[in-house]
C-alpha cells in the first residue's frame, strides 16, 4: 500500500459542554501513536455549539480539530453521526480512529468500520506501533491492538494489515490522560453537514441522565472486597478499613453480582480501571479480569485466606489471614502509631 | 403484522477453556469447546416472540457457524420461531466480525421483506458488539443498541427504551429497524414441550448430507424435499445459495482484522513481601507505608 496516511483521529464524545474523560485519555495516547507515526493528532467533534469543546481538547496535544456544528448533532445518535465520520473517514483515510468503548463508541464505530471496510478491534487495553511481519511479509508501523480475550484466558494482539484504516476502542481509565505542557496553537476546521436519506428516522423522547456518585479513577487510596468476603454484613470489613485508610470502597465483579456492593464501584475489564497510590484487596481471587483493572496501582495489599490466590501474584504485600482477624487488627494497629 | 429476523450465535462456553483450543493461526478451534445458545441473543429471539403475540408476525431466527449450530436453531424452534436458517460454508470459517457481517446482511436480503432484525448486544465469545450495527450498516437501516424494552410499535414505528451510560433514553424509530438487546431485558422463555417433540428431528443441508454418504440407498434432493415436507428442514445456506457474494470479502482471507499473536496470560511476578497476619506483621507493613508516604 502507498500513500499511506499519518493521522491519528480521536472521536470526542461530550456530555454537558465537555469532552468526555475517555475521549481526553484517548487524545494522549493518540498522540503518542501519532509521535511514532511522526504524524498528526485530530480530534473529531461532532455537535451544536461545539467549538469550546474542540478548544478544550488542544490542551490534550490535539494538532487540529475537525469540527462538524449543526442542530441534527446536538445529541447523539446513531443515524446522523455515522452518516457524517462515514464520509470523513472516506475522504480522508486516517491510518488510525479511536473510539471510547462506551455505549456511545461501541454503536458508532461499528457502523463506520462497515461502511468504510475498515478494520476494528473492539476493548483494547493497550495500543501500540510497530513493524510487523505477517505471514512472511514485511509492514511498516502497524497499529498493534491488544486485547484480552476468551473470557481473560489469553491475550491477543490484533493487526489490520492490508488497509488503509485501522480502528479501535478502548475503556474509559485504560489509558492515562496527560495535559500538555505547550499546546498547539487552535486550529478548528469546519466541515458542513449534510444531511443523510435516514438521518431523522430515529428521534430522542426522553433522557435521563443520573450523576456518576463515585469517582474511583481520582481516588489515590482504594479499598476493595470480594466474594470471599462471604456476605454484606462481613463486607462492612472493607467500609471500615477504607474509613480508617481515608480511602474509596470498591469491590470485584463477584462482590457487585452478590449485592454486597453497587455496580459503579466495580473494579475490572467491564468496570473501571484504576491506578491509585495504594489498593488493599480483601476476599478477592484475583481473576484476570479484575486484575487488569489494578494490577497497575502503585502498592497493592492483597489479604486473602487461600495463600495460593492469583492476586498474591501482582500483590506487593500478601498477607494470608482471614479478613475478619487481619482487617480490624490492621485498623487497630493503624490506629495506635497515628496518635 | 411484523416480520421480524433474530441473528443468534452459538457461543464456545468462555468459562470453561484453556491455551490449547487455539489453533496456530490464531484462530480459535470451536470443534474442541462445548458450545452454548449466547444468553443475550435468547433475549433477543424473546422479544421477537413476545412481538409476535402482541402485534402478530412471524419470526425467523438466522445464524453463521458450523453444522453443530443446529442445536442452537433447534432450540429457537423448540421456544417458538416459526423458521430457522443455518449459514454455512467453509469459505465463511475464520470470519472477523466485518466479513460475518457482510455474509450475514447478504443472506437476510435473500429472505425478502422485514420489519425487525434482532439480536443480542454482543456474544460471550468475543464481547465485541460489532456484528449488530455492522449488519446494520450494510442494510442501510437505523439502529438502536442495548435495548432493554419495546414499549410500543404503532404506525410503522416502534418506540424503545434503552440502556446509555449512566442513565437510560426513550426513542423512536422507523421500521425497518435494527435492535441489540441487553442482558437483563427479559426472561426468555422455557422450550415448549409440544414443540420439542415437533423438532427434535429437524435437519440441516449438512445433516442430511450425512446421512446420504452413510447410506448409498438415500438421495439428497429427495430428502431435502421429503424434510420441506414435514416442515422439518433447517434452511441451509452456503456461499452458493448466494448469488451477489463477493468471495473476496469472505473468511479469513476476507477479513480486515488478523491475530498476529497469542499470549497465555503470564503473571507478573515482582517484588513481594509476604506479611505475617499478626500485630508485629501490622506495625512491620504500617511503617512502611509511613515511610514512603502511601499512607498518613
Amino acid at each position: 500500500m502507498k500513500n499511506l496516511s499519518k493521522e491519528v483521529w480521536v472521536f470526542i464524545e461530550h456530555h454537558n459542554g465537555k469532552p468526555a474523560d475517555v475521549s481526553l485519555e484517548l487524545l494522549s495516547k493518540g498522540k503518542k501513536l501519532a509521535d511514532s507515526l511522526n504524524g498528526k493528532i485530530k480530534a473529531i467533534v461532532l455537535g451544536h455549539n461545539v467549538k469550546s469543546i474542540a478548544e478544550l481538547t488542544f490542551k490534550y496535544g490535539t494538532d487540529e480539530a475537525i469540527v462538524v456544528d449543526h442542530k441534527a448533532l446536538e445529541k447523539y445518535r446513531a443515524m446522523p453521526f455515522s452518516t457524517v465520520l462515514n464520509k470523513l473517514v472516506k475522504e480522508h483515510q486516517p491510518r488510525i480512529v479511536l473510539f471510547g468503548a462506551t455505549v456511545v463508541g461501541r454503536g458508532l464505530a461499528p457502523r463506520v468500520a462497515s461502511n468504510t471496510l475498515s478494520g476494528l478491534t473492539a476493548d483494547c487495553t493497550d495500543l501500540q506501533i510497530s513493524d510487523v511481519n505477517y505471514l512472511k511479509q514485511d509492514y511498516k508501523e502497524l497499529l498493534l491492538q491488544i486485547r484480552p480475550a476468551f473470557g481473560g484466558n489469553i491475550i491477543a494482539t490484533i493487526i489490520t494489515p492490508d488497509n488503509p484504516v485501522q480502528m479501535a476502542t478502548v475503556r474509559e481509565g485504560v489509558m492515562e490522560m496527560h495535559e500538555v505542557e505547550k499546546p498547539n496553537p487552535i486550529k478548528i476546521t469546519e466541515v458542513a453537514y449534510e444531511a443523510g436519506p435516514l438521518d431523522e428516522v430515529i428521534k430522542i423522547i426522553e433522557q435521563h441522565h443520573e450523576e456518576k456518585k463515585v469517582n474511583l479513577k481520582a481516588s489515590p487510596i482504594i479499598v476493595a472486597g470480594g466474594y470471599g468476603l462471604g456476605s454484606k454484613e462481613n463486607f462492612k470489613l472493607v467500609h471500615d478499613l477504607a474509613k480508617a485508610v481515608g480511602g474509596e470502597v470498591a469491590g470485584s465483579r463477584a462482590a457487585v453480582d452478590a449485592g454486597f456492593i453497587d455496580r459503579d464501584r466495580q473494579i475490572g475489564q467491564t468496570g473501571v480501571t484504576v491506578r491509585p497510590k495504594l489498593i488493599f484487596s480483601v476476599g478477592i481471587s484475583g481473576a484476570i479480569q479484575h486484575r487488569a483493572g489494578m494490577q497497575d496501582a502503585n502498592k497493592i495489599i492483597a489479604i486473602n485466606s487461600d495463600p495460593e490466590a492469583p492476586i498474591f501474584s501482582v500483590a506487593h504485600y500478601g498477607i494470608v489471614g482471614k479478613a475478619e482477624e487481619v482487617v480490624p487488627m490492621f485498623i487497630d494497629t493503624l490506629k495506635h502509631k497515628l496518635k | 403484522m411484523y416480520r421480524s429476523i433474530v441473528m443468534v450465535k452459538q457461543v464456545p462456553d468462555t468459562a470453561n477453556i484453556s491455551g490449547k483450543v487455539m489453533k496456530d493461526d490464531g484462530t480459535v478451534n470451536r470443534a474442541k469447546l462445548p458450545a452454548i445458545f449466547n444468553h443475550e441473543d435468547k433475549e433477543a429471539l424473546e422479544m421477537a416472540l413476545q412481538v409476535k403475540e402482541k402485534f402478530g408476525g412471524t419470526v425467523s431466527v438466522i445464524t453463521m457457524g458450523p453444522s453443530r449450530a443446529s442445536d442452537m436453531l433447534k432450540e429457537c424452534l423448540y421456544m417458538g420461531a416459526d423458521t430457522a436458517y443455518l449459514i454455512s460454508d467453509r469459505k465463511f470459517a475464520g470470519s472477523d466480525t466485518l466479513a460475518t457481517s457482510y455474509v450475514l446482511s447478504e443472506a437476510i436480503k435473500s429472505l425478502g421483506e422485514f420489519d425487525f432484525v434482532f439480536a443480542g448486544r454482543q456474544a460471550i465469545d468475543g464481547d465485541t458488539a460489532q456484528v449488530g450495527p455492522q449488519t446494520a450498516e450494510k442494510l442501510g437501516l437505523p439502529q438502536i443498541t442495548y435495548a432493554e424494552e419495546i414499549l410500543n410499535i404503532k404506525d410503522k414505528t416502534v418506540k424503545v427504551r434503552r440502556a446509555i451510560d449512566g442513565g437510560f433514553e426513550i426513542l423512536e424509530g422507523k421500521l425497518p429497524i435494527l435492535l441489540t438487546v441487553v442482558k437483563g431485558a427479559n426472561e426468555p422463555r422455557p422450550f415448549s414441550s409440544k414443540r420439542v417433540m415437533t423438532y427434535k428431528n429437524a435437519k440441516t443441508l449438512l445433516d442430511l448430507q450425512k446421512l446420504c454418504d452413510e447410506n448409498s440407498l438415500l438421495y439428497l434432493d429427495e430428502l431435502v424435499f421429503e424434510y420441506k415436507n414435514k416442515n422439518m428442514y433447517i434452511t441451509t445456506i452456503t456461499a452458493d445459495d448466494l448469488k451477489e457474494l463477493d468471495t473476496s470479502r469472505l473468511g479469513l482471507h476476507g477479513s480486515p482484522t488478523k491475530v498476529h499473536k497469542i499470549e497465555s496470560v503470564v503473571l507478573s511476578g515482582g517484588e513481594f513481601s509476604k506479611i505475617n497476619p499478626s500485630r508485629e506483621g501490622m506495625s512491620k507493613l504500617i511503617d512502611e507505608l509511613l515511610n514512603d508516604h502511601i499512607l498518613g
